[in-house]
C-alpha cells in the first residue's frame, strides 16, 4: 500500500474533479507528500493556490497516477513543499506573488514573478492591494578570488524571449548561472478567471506560441474531463496528427538552431527550410501555419479534407526524404561533435528529482511521456518508441529530438492511415453545477499539466497552468556549471525552455 | 557532407519573388520619414527585435524571415545584436509592466533616426492582454510606432510586406532642401 493509496482512503474528494481526484488533506498529510516528494517516490507535477487553499499535484512513480491535494490555509500560509523539496520552490516563490500566501520557513522568500511593476499587489488574492513600487533584486551572493559577474538580458542578443541571466565566471568557466525570469508575465490566469469556455481557450492557446497546439488540446481536454464530453474517434486523432507536425515543427527548427549556435549555419538554413514546408503544409491544412486555435473545447473548427491528407504526406515524404541525410551529416561532422558532446550534462539524479519533462529528462533517463506513461487517446491504442539517452548532453538532447521526428513521422502516417470517419465539429457542453478537469499533454518540450473549474452559469472559475519549462530551467542552471561562457547559447538551445509559459 | 553540399548547389534555390510592399503600411511610414535617414542608411536597414511580452509566436515568424525562403538579408535588411547598431526596433507582445523599463532603454540606446515597427495584435493593440494588470498595452502606449503589422502571429510574408514598405518609403521621401 501507498502514501496514495492511503490517502485516497482516508481523504474525501474536495470536488467532483476528472479524470483524476482531487483530495482535502489536513496539514499533516501535505507534509507526508513533502516527504514523498523527496524521496522520489512521487513527483510534482505543480503548485498554486486560491485565496484560501494551496494545490499540489503529484505524479506516483510506480503505478503513473495523478492525484491533487488541496490544503485549507487560514492563516496566509502554509507548510513548505520547497523546504525539502526543492523543485517547490520557484512555485511558491510565485504563490507569494500572485496570491499572497506564504510558505513556512521558506529558504529564498524573494519575489519571483512580481518586479514591483504590476498595477495591483496579489493580483490574483481576494482583495488586492497597491503594488509598493519596484524594489531591488538581490542574486544570490557568489564569493571568492577571481571570479566577475556578466549580467545578460532581458534584452538579449538574438531574436529571443526576455529574461535575465547573471552569469558569475572565473575566466571563461561558468560558476554558477542565476535565472531572473518574470518579464513576460501577462496575467494569463488571471484573465481567465470569469471568462467564457471560448475565449479562455484562446488565452490557453497563447501561453507559449510554439506550443499553441499542445496548450489548446491541453485546455480542450480539461474543460472535456470536467464537463464529461465525449469527443468522436476522428476528433482525437486529428488533434494528435496536429500534435505530433507541432512536435516536427519545432524539433527541426530547434536543431537547425543549436547547430547554427556551434558555427554550423549549414544546418540550420537546411532545416530552417524544411520547417518552413511544415508550416505552410500547417496553413494548407489547418489555415494557420501554427494552428492556432483550431482545437477547441468539445472539438475541432476546421477538419482535415482528403486534399489534406495529401498536402500532409507529401510534406511527410519530403522530410523522409532529406532528414536522414541531414541526420548523417550532423552525425558525421567532427566540430560539431566536438561542440554538443559532453557540453550542459544534466544528471539523471538531477532530471528525476525535478521531474524533467519531454526531451531535457529523456536525456536524462528519465523514462516519462505523458502520451505513453499516461496514456491518452489515441496514443494508447498506437504503438511508437519513446527513446530514452542517459548522458544528459546536448548531443543526447539533439538525439533524443532526433528519434521524437522520426517517431512522429510514423505516428502522423499512421494516424492518417487509419483515420476513423464521422463528425469533428464541437460538442456542446452543458454544466449545471461547478466541476473540474485536470489533463496532462505531451507538448514538444514535455508535459503541460492544465486544472480548472468550472462555475455553475459555465464560465471559467479557475484555471491553473503548469509549462514544463518550471522543472526545466532550474536544470539549465546546473547544467551550464563548469562549462564555458561560450558554450551557454548552445546548452540553452538544446534546453529551449519556454520564458512565455513559465512566466504566463 | 558533401553529398548535400552537392545538392544544395544542384537544387536551384528555394528562395521566393519578392512580395508587393504593404500599401496601408506605405502610407503610414511615408509620412514620418526624412531625407536624411535616406541619405545615411542608403537601401539598408539593421533590425533589432525586441519582444516586450509576446507568446513566442510572432518570435517564431520573425526567425522564419531568415530561412531561405523569405531570405531577408538580400532586400539589405539584417537582424543585430544592439539596439546601438539599430535603425528598426521590431517590437513584439503587450507590453508587459516587467518589461517597459527594457523597452524604452533599448529605445533610447537606438540611434536617430530611429523607426518603430510594431508586430502582431499583442503589439499593435494590446491583443487579448489589454485589460491586465500586468501589461501597458499597445507598444505605441510607450513609444512612437511608425509601423503596425497585424496578425496573431502575422505570417512572415506580411512581416517582410511591411518592412519594405519602410524602405521604399525612405526611398520616395522627397528631399526638402538641399
Ligand atoms: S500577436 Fe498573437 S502570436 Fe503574437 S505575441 Fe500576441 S498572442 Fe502571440
Amino acid at each position: 500500500m501507498t502514501a496514495l493509496d492511503d490517502l485516497l482512503e482516508s481523504c474525501w474528494a474536495a470536488a467532483p474533479c476528472r479524470p483524476w481526484p482531487r483530495l482535502s488533506v489536513t496539514a499533516e498529510q501535505w507534509r507526508t507528500a513533502a516527504n514523498e516528494l523527496a524521496a522520489g517516490r512521487w513527483t510534482l507535477v505543480s503548485l498554486w493556490a486560491e485565496p484560501q487553499i494551496v494545490h499540489m499535484s503529484i505524479l506516483e512513480d510506480s503505478s503513473n497516477r495523478i492525484a491533487i491535494l488541496s490544503l485549507q490555509s487560514s492563516h496566509k500560509d502554509f507548510p513548505s513543499i520547497g523546504r525539502s523539496h526543492t523543485p517547490a520552490l520557484r512555485l511558491e516563490r510565485t504563490i507569494q506573488d500572485l496570491v499572497g500566501l506564504a510558505a513556512q520557513d521558506l529558504p529564498d522568500t524573494r519575489p519571483w514573478l512580481d518586479h514591483g511593476r504590476w498595477k495591483l499587489h496579489h493580483p490574483l488574492a481576494t482583495k488586492p492591494s497597491q503594488t509598493h513600487g519596484a524594489r531591488p533584486y538581490h542574486f544570490l551572493p557568489v564569493e571568492g578570488p577571481d571570479l566577475h559577474q556578466i549580467p545578460v538580458g532581458p534584452v538579449h542578443a538574438g531574436i529571443i524571449e526576455p529574461g535575465h541571466f547573471r552569469f558569475t565566471a572565473s575566466g571563461e568557466t561558468v560558476v554558477r548561472l542565476e535565472e531572473r525570469l518574470g518579464y513576460v508575465h501577462r496575467g494569463v490566469e488571471s484573465l481567465m478567471i470569469g471568462s467564457t469556455i471560448e475565449h479562455a481557450a484562446r488565452l490557453a492557446g497563447r501561453a507559449s506560441g510554439d506550443s499553441t497546439v499542445a496548450y489548446a488540446l491541453a485546455f480542450a481536454r480539461a474543460v472535456e474531463a470536467a464537463t464529461e464530453i465525449e469527443v468522436p474517434s476522428r476528433v482525437h486523432y486529428v488533434r494528435a496528427i496536429m500534435a505530433e507536425i507541432e512536435r516536427i515543427a519545432n524539433h527541426v527548427g530547434d536543431i537547425g538552431a543549436i547547430c547554427n549556435d556551434a558555427a554550423f549555419a549549414l544546418m540550420l538554413a537546411h532545416l530552417g527550410a524544411l520547417r518552413e514546408r511544415v508550416l505552410r503544409a500547417s496553413m494548407n491544412v489547418f489555415g494557420h501555419r501554427l494552428m492556432m486555435d483550431v482545437i477547441v473545447p468539445g472539438g475541432l473548427v476546421r477538419d482535415i479534407t482528403s486534399d489534406g491528407i495529401h498536402e500532409l504526406l507529401n510534406m511527410l515524404n519530403l522530410i523522409e526524404a532529406s532528414f536522414p541525410k541531414l541526420v548523417e551529416l550532423y552525425d558525421n561532422t567532427t566540430s560539431l561533435q566536438d561542440r554538443t558532446a559532453t557540453a550542459g550534462i544534466v544528471s539523471p539524479e538531477l532530471a528525476r528529482l525535478f521531474g524533467a519533462g519531454g526531451f531535457v529528462g529523456r536525456a536524462s533517463e528519465r523514462n516519462f511521456d505523458a502520451r505513453k506513461s499516461l496514456g491518452y487517446s489515441p496514443y494508447d491504442m498506437l504503438t511508437f518508441d519513446v527513446p530514452i539517452r542517459k548522458e544528459g548532453d546536448v548531443n543526447a538532447r539533439v538525439w533524443i529530438r532526433i528519434r521524437e521526428v522520426e517517431q512522429s513521422i510514423l505516428l502522423i502516417k499512421l494516424l492518417l492511415d487509419t483515420l476513423p470517419e464521422g463528425p469533428v465539429e464541437t460538442v456542446p457542453h452543458r454544466v449545471e453545477a461547478p466541476c473540474e478537469g485536470i489533463s496532462i499533454v505531451e507538448g514538444f518540450r514535455g508535459d503541460i499539466f492544465i486544472w480548472l473549474r468550472i462555475d455553475a452559469k459555465g464560465n471559467i472559475d479557475r484555471c491553473h497552468l503548469r509549462d514544463p519549462s518550471w522543472f526545466q530551467w532550474p536544470l539549465l542552471e546546473a547544467a551550464i556549471e563548469g562549462n564555458i561562457v561560450a558554450d551557454f547559447p548552445l546548452c540553452n538551445k538544446s534546453f529551449n525552455c519556454s520564458y512565455a509559459g513559465q512566466d504566463l | 557532407m558533401r553529398k548535400t553540399l552537392l545538392a544544395s548547389l544542384i537544387q536551384g534555390p528555394l528562395t521566393e519573388a519578392a512580395p508587393r510592399p504593404d500599401e496601408k503600411a506605405l502610407e503610414e511610414v511615408s509620412e514620418g520619414l526624412r531625407r536624411a535617414a535616406r541619405r545615411s542608411l542608403g537601401r539598408s536597414l539593421a533590425i533589432r527585435e525586441v519582444d516586450t511580452g509576446s507568446c513566442n509566436a510572432c518570435e517564431l515568424e520573425i526567425h522564419a524571415l531568415s530561412n531561405p525562403f523569405y531570405d531577408i538579408e538580400r532586400f539589405g535588411l539584417r537582424f543585430v545584436a544592439s539596439p546601438r547598431h539599430a535603425d528598426v526596433l521590431l517590437v513584439t507582445g503587450p507590453v508587459t509592466s516587467n518589461m517597459r523599463e527594457a523597452l524604452e532603454r533599448t529605445y533610447r540606446a537606438t540611434p536617430e533616426p530611429k523607426w518603430v515597427v510594431a508586430v502582431g495584435n499583442c503589439a499593435c493593440t494590446g491583443g487579448l492582454f489589454t485589460s491586465s494588470y500586468a501589461c501597458v498595452g499597445p507598444v505605441s502606449a510607450v513609444l512612437p510606432v511608425d509601423v503596425t503589422v497585424p496578425g496573431c502571429p502575422p505570417p512572415p510574408i506580411e512581416i517582410l510586406r511591411a518592412l519594405l514598405a519602410l524602405l521604399v518609403g525612405m526611398e520616395n521621401d522627397t528631399p526638402q532642401n538641399v
